[in-house]
């Protein structure tokens, strides 16, 4: 077995795990934070108002959660992969956050957004077909 | 509209360097390959000890704030995608910070998704 398909069977299941965990966290952000109305000011005693409510929103701490699930199998991927691989790799995660969003929130996703999502994800198959790291044997298998 | 450029700019600049920082300690630190729970907490605790890593943290927190913000009047089908610009700017901090060599068809692939923001963008409601 090369050590690029080493790389590549260790890498994947990782990616599809945050492929999941990053945009459910962001859709439960996204339903908390919908919930308190828009925050448009950047004065400290507003957001120091608002922020305690923010900290009280189970939706609001079930994101973090997922998000920081994402954040640990990234830290992870990011041990023997490159950061320009597995950044684009993740990027899958837009074919799946507006399909959450649409399933979850009811946002309606018009046929333009899904061209652009679509094409994002082109962009990814790409990148997806060039190795996870460009120092090759540096990294060790 | 101009907060939301402002909001934007944090979550993409903000973001993707704090993410460079994380890359960087982790890269010090060292591949995983035992993946056992106290294993683990060994090498997060490892990678707490770095200044890198707290620099990447507060980067990253501040993309965060800046997230919610956001996603408070905006929708989530459009905040996200519009924010994959962090892999234009992921690219070049890759190579300017980290030193990694960035191929001509991973650079194709960043322009196709680059391309795919635009066209999210003009979904703007």
């Amino acid at each position: 077995m090369t050590h690029t398909r080493r790389l590549h069977l260790k890498t994947i299941p990782l990616i599809l795990i945050s492929v999941i965990l990053g945009p459910l966290g962001n859709v439960f952000l996204g339903k908390g934070m919908k919930a308190f109305g828009a925050v448009a000011s950047a004065k400290i005693p507003d957001l120091l108002h608002i922020a305690p409510r923010i900290l009280l929103s189970g939706y609001i701490w079930l994101g973090i959660a997922c998000l920081m699930g994402f954040f640990i199998t990234h830290m992870l991927l990011l041990t023997w992969a490159d950061y320009s691989y597995v950044q684009p790799a993740t990027s899958l995660s837009y074919l799946t956050i507006s399909v959450l969003s649409y399933l979850l929130l009811g946002e309606i996703i018009s046929p333009l957004r899904w061209l652009g999502v679509s094409v994002i994800c082109f962009g990814v198959f790409i990148v997806g077909r060039t190795p996870p790291s460009s120092s090759g044997e540096a990294h060790g298998a | 509209m101009a907060l939301e450029l402002v909001l934007f700019f944090f979550i993409v600049v903000a973001g993707t360097g704090g993410e460079l920082c994380v890359s960087r300690a982790m890269k010090s630190v060292g591949e995983v390959h035992d993946f056992r729970p106290r294993s683990l907490l060994a090498f997060v605790l490892q990678s707490l000890r770095l200044p890198w890593m707290w620099m990447g943290i507060a980067l990253m927190a501040l993309g965060f704030f800046s997230l919610l913000a956001i996603l408070s009047f905006q929708e989530v089908s459009f905040v996200v995608p519009v924010s994959a610009l962090s892999y234009a700017a992921g690219a070049f901090g890759a190579k300017a910070f980290l030193g990694e060599r960035i191929s001509r068809n991973r650079w194709i692939g960043i322009a196709v998704v680059c391309i795919g923001v635009t066209i999210v963008w003009w979904s703007r409601k």
